[in-house]
């Protein structure tokens, strides 16, 4: 076995050390009843490295990579390009193969790292404090509700109906077992978001609101007013943003109010993987509430000789010191993730970041006007990112998406499947642009949509 | 003024029907270098040996109690900014914040400063 | 060009007072291959990118609501040149696996095999969108139930949810489906027990769910104090949270009659798998009477641990939990076909599932670099895992125990971990200053203080990826460490002294937080 160093040699000297006849001594302690005669059944033996490469191999093979067709899915994941070097980065097995940076001395690149990224993403949310990551966004926001439950000492959250719907029902599955009150709602079918509708839901037992931005239907709401209308109840403004690309053109959440500002980071240096792993950001604007914040911190100090270093800090907070105290029972954060994150976010800089943002939304401002032009297509949004809705005639979504996907085109993200049993959002389709779609792409997809739609 | 102990290592100085608490000499001793302290809001109601603060140092978080019950009428805004109060002068200056008293007879299960010392010397 | 610490900030790293660093104070406070490394934003510009984009056109339409940014973000940047020396240049401050021999106890830190990163960037895995019609991704589902096949016949159970983000959401996922489990059936129930020895993530766990967490006590032993487990048992109790093994490295040989009489008196039996990888291919959890129990992938199944992530935390379900498990998950239809169950079938197939734990399916990308691990080691080959994991860890524990204290030395063979406690230490040393000498030594400490049982707890882990030379190294270092933090060797107390950095200053850290960088006063 390729991965197992010791010889029969090695261990029948190991086994004389220990006193042991046989292997089966060291394993006298599993009861009778748990005992097995040899390797479990039903499951083949060791194979080499070209027998499972084959077997991995048929198995990508049979997916349709986001590369090999025109590509326009986004709701939460979305497909950018990912400088070579940021792989190069990651694989090195120091960063790869390293531990939670509990013993500082010897992970100065991790945490070194981590403040970077914590410091980028602080500035990006427009926030004093961000964390070392979370899971997913998804995960970040239920966080967020906790959160803000703690600082306010209330237990209702508002959710916008526009909240990525996979997100509100992470949300509603924690808050059943907390006893958190969670009001939810649909996202109404308009152009604009229903600002008013939710304001209108915040009462003096309001934890928090939380708002996507830019939102489920890709529209992009004035937060300020949100956040106004929170304060003015005692409740804070929670904004979950899916797509950080989007914040090199759009005003922060931090600048325009929000409290707690969370997201799902993956656009950034992380692949689409099929879902996971991602990267769970979460910041705060006001440093005041650093201390009721979930997950890994890292702090500048110094060491024993003066030289600037860096630890991982405020851990009172956390699972393996408070126990049942703690602020939440998480106790990973998406470290490979984060660094990809920073790796890239470094490549692109300032600079780059605002001309990415700017050619996604250039690029999506194509596609809204081209797609609009086909037959039996409506464009839901006055305002968006490089995501939007369009309302189609005909069969519902879910069905005209798997009649794309046949004619070598992922169409979009149908909104059916995400709120189903809506039967208004049956009719809707979430289009997805970002740097990497061609206008060619754009005229393919324009094409056989008319195709499926006639 | 008389000052009482209780066994969670908390100090109270009663005077008429105010008293102020914090943690013991001994308390932080063994706390090492404190790092951030909790206090309870103005207006709380705590009961007798109920949580009442929390005292962190790097690598523990610990309640404090409430030797007594009463509402919080002050706590000490010096330890936001320097928690290291309270390992320099825990009986003083280090104070926690400050209470009504309801009840007196609460004090009377509590130790004298002679009783305390013996308390400790016994750990 | 970029000019270098913008701040003025420059390492000092002068020749120390105790003579370690012997040679003259040099100009750039590097040390030959050991180099310093300012922050990214005292070297970066907003102006500098490392990526090549069209230039922004600021008469281009824009369809933003009037919510166009104005401000900088404050974001700086570096040429790909630049980019790719910041990042090796830290990366040579961090252990890693690949340096060198990690015993972390708990931790399980094995060697993590190329095959398994090569086969997760096939761009059939790595480049598909988690929303992509489900019968353009076949082969990814095909995946996902494949492991869930694997993970379901090597623990002997029935039922499982793949989606858990890490072990600690895994473990969130099983006592929730067990509160799901006791709330359809009407008997609320309020009490966890937790043996004292448990990792801290139990209680908070089971805290979150609503429950009251209550200590259960070990035995002299080591071990889980069955009577005493017995006797509080009763129609409050809703589960017990087990690890086995358990912490102290022991197998809990009353597993079976423990999980009877938690299942007598109406209870569930969680069993923390965090130390799967003494039993793997060698004991199934489910023929010892687990309900549910969650895998670490980045333990056994050899995924990266990546600094502190990101994990993978399936978990496996007895048939009394299996409806309760949350959404979504793979089936295997009659025909052949693989279909991803979300919210709108829920209905036909869990009824009685407690909800999404997170936006999409789990984590993909550790699916398909734990199933690489389990094909190439077979069943055969991960039998070998447990068998070369818990022999070595053994053979730590008997060559150490004549001069290091073991308190369950004789409480028979220790699983894939050994325990030590620091009596005996002179000179006010302890188990951090040996654990720091040991980084001298060229080696990552192992567990410290962990289990909270022993006093100045030692938790060596060696896993089945060492070889018996690099044990045999390890074990003299050890030795030699130990003698000098019994004879009391006042130089401990300042060790490491050849890391990157010495001992860093963990309170000044806390009491002032500085948490991000800021532009220095100008």
């Amino acid at each position: 076995m390729r991965y197992l160093p010791l010889t029969d040699t090695d261990r029948s000297d190991m086994l004389a050390k220990c006193g042991a006849s046989s292997i089966d001594d060291l394993f006298v302690d599993v009861p009778e009843v748990a005992r097995l005669d040899g390797p479990i059944r039903d499951l083949p033996m060791h194979a080499s490295e070209m027998a499972v490469e084959r077997h991995m191999k048929a198995r990508a093979n049979r997916n349709i990579a986001a590369g090999d067709a025109p590509f326009f899915l986004g709701a939460g994941a979305y497909r950018h390009h990912i400088p070579a070097s940021v792989d190069t980065v990651i694989q090195r097995g120091e960063f790869l193969t390293a531990y939670t940076p509990y013993q500082p001395e010897i992970a100065q690149g991790t945490l070194q790292m981590l403040f970077e990224f914590q410091t980028q993403v602080a500035r990006l949310y427009g926030c004093a404090v961000a964390n070392a990551s979370l899971y997913d966004g998804s995960t970040a926001c239920w966080e967020a509700v906790a959160m803000a439950g703690r600082v306010t000492k209330r237990k209702r959250a508002v959710l916008s109906g526009a909240l990525h719907p996979h997100y509100s029902q992470v949300v509603k599955t924690m808050a059943q077992f907390t006893g958190d009150t969670i009001a939810d709602a649909q996202p109404a079918i308009q152009t604009e978001p229903d600002l008013e509708g939710l304001i209108s839901r915040i009462d003096d037992e309001t934890a928090c609101v939380v708002v996507q931005y830019p939102d489920i239907l890709g529209r992009v709401s004035d937060l300020a007013k949100v956040a106004e209308a929170a304060h003015a109840k005692g409740a804070l403004l929670v904004a979950v943003n899916t797509e950080p690309v989007a914040l090199g053109a759009l005003q922060s959440p931090g600048e325009l109010g929000a409290d707690i500002v969370v997201g799902e980071g993956q656009a950034i240096g992380v692949g689409l993987q099929f879902g996971g792993p991602y990267l769970g950001l979460f910041a705060v604007r006001d440093p005041k509430h650093v201390r009721q914040m979930p997950g890994r911190l890292c702090g500048e100090t110094t060491d024993a000789e003066g030289r600037r270093g860096f630890v991982l800090t405020l851990s009172t907070r956390e699972q393996h010191i408070r126990r049942e105290k703690a602020t939440s029972n998480i106790c990973t954060n998406s470290g490979l993730c984060a660094l990809a994150f920073s790796v890239h976010m470094t490549l692109l800089g300032e600079k780059g970041l605002r001309e990415l943002a700017a050619e996604n939304h250039r690029l999506a401002c194509i596609a809204a006007d081209r797609l609009e032009k086909v037959p039996g297509v409506k464009l839901l949004n006055n305002a968006f990112f490089n995501e939007f809705t369009l309302m189609l005639d005909g069969k519902p979504t879910r069905d005209i998406v798997h009649d794309l996907a046949d004619r070598g085109v992922l169409g979009g993200v149908s909104l059916g499947r995400l709120y189903p049993g809506v039967q208004a959002l049956d009719h809707a389709l979430l289009v997805t642009v970002t740097e990497l779609t061609t206008t060619e792409d754009i005229e393919t997809l324009a094409t056989e949509l008319e195709g499926v739609l006639s | 003024m008389p000052r009482y102990f209780t066994d969670e290592h908390e100090w109270i100085d009663v005077e008429g029907d105010s008293a102020t608490v914090g943690i013991t000499d001994y308390a932080q001793e063994q706390l090492g270098d404190i790092v951030f302290v909790e206090l309870p809001d103005v207006g709380a109601m705590l009961e007798k040996g109920g949580d009442a603060a929390v005292v962190e140092s790097v690598k523990a978080a610990s309640d404090v109690y409430s030797p007594i019950t009463g509402e919080v009428t002050e706590g000490n805004s010096a330890l936001e900014d320097e928690p290291a109060l309270v390992n320099s002068s825990p009986e003083e200056e280090g104070w926690f914040f400050r209470m009504t008293v309801g009840d007196t007879d609460e004090l009377e299960g509590l130790m004298d400063d002679k009783g305390y010392k013996a308390f400790v010397d016994n750990l | 060009m970029n000019a270098p610490n913008k701040s003025g900030w420059k390492p000092t790293m002068e020749t120390s007072a105790d003579g370690i660093h012997s040679g003259p104070a040099t100009t750039t406070g590097n040390h030959a291959l050991m180099l310093e490394e300012p922050l990214l934003f005292e070297i970066g510009h907003a102006e500098t990118t490392g990526v090549d984009l069209p230039d922004v056109d600021e008469s281009a339409p824009r369809r933003l609501a009037g919510l166009e940014r104005s401000e900088p973000i404050g974001l700086v940047g570096l040429t790909e040149p630049e980019t790719v020396r910041h990042y090796t240049r830290l990366s040579r401050q961090n252990y890693g696996i690949d340096l060198g021999f990690f015993p972390l106890g708990s931790c399980t830190m094995k060697h993590n095999p190329r095959l398994n990163e090569k086969m997760a960037r096939l761009p059939g895995f790595a480049d598909i969108h988690p929303l992509a019609p489900q019968h353009s991704v076949q082969g990814a589902l095909q995946v996902i139930h494949e492991l869930a096949d694997w993970l379901k016949t090597l623990t002997g159970m029935p039922g499982i949810a793949m989606s858990p983000k890490a072990g600690a959401h895994g473990e969130l996922c099983g006592i929730l489906a067990i509160r799901a489990a006791h709330t359809a059936r009407g008997d609320a129930r309020e009490v966890v027990l937790v043996p004292e020895s448990a990792h801290g993530t139990n209680p908070a766990t089971a805290a979150f769910a609503g429950y009251e967490v209550e200590d259960i006590p070990a035995t002299r032993e080591g071990r889980v104090d069955v009577e005493a487990l017995q006797a509080r048992l009763g129609p409050d109790v809703a589960a017990v949270m087990i690890t086995n093994p358990n912490t102290c490295g022991l197998f809990e040989k009353d597993f079976r009659t423990i999980a009877d009489a938690v299942h007598e008196a109406g209870g569930y039996v969680y069993c923390d798998g965090a130390n799967f990888n003494a039993i793997v291919g060698r004991v199934r959890p489910g023929d010892l009477g687990v309900d549910a129990m969650h895998i670490n992938l980045h333990k056994t199944f050899s995924t990266p641990h990546g600094g502190g992530g990101p994990g993978s935390g399936p978990v496996v379900f007895s048939e009394a939990l299996m409806p309760f498990a949350p959404l979504p998950f793979v089936r295997k239809d009659e025909n052949g076909e693989f279909t991803l169950v979300e919210e709108e079938s829920r209905e036909a197939t869990r009824g009685h599932t407690f909800g999404r734990m997170t936006a999409f399916h789990g984590q993909m990308g550790m699916f398909t670099r734990a199933l690489t691990y389990m094909l190439s080691h077979g069943a055969d080959g991960l039998k070998q895992v447990a068998e070369d994991a818990v022999l070595n860890a053994n053979y730590i524990l008997r060559s150490l125990q004549d001069i290091l204290y073991a308190p369950f030395a004789d409480s028979g063979p220790c699983m894939h971990e050994a325990l030590f406690g620091d009596k005996d230490f002179g000179g006010g040393l302890s188990t951090l200053d040996l654990a720091k000498g040991l980084i001298d030594e060229g080696y990552h400490p192992m567990t410290v203080y962990f289990p909270l049982v022993v006093h100045g707890a030692m938790l060596v882990e060696p896993t089945e990826t060492e070889s018996k030379a690099s044990i045999d190294q390890f074990i003299t270092a050890f030795r030699s460490v130990t003698q000098r933090a019994l004879a009391g060797d006042e130089s401990l107390k300042q060790a490491p002294y050849y890391a990157p950095r010495r001992r860093l200053d963990e309170t000044a850290a806390a009491r002032k937080p500085k948490l991000a960088w800021s532009e220095p006063n100008e």
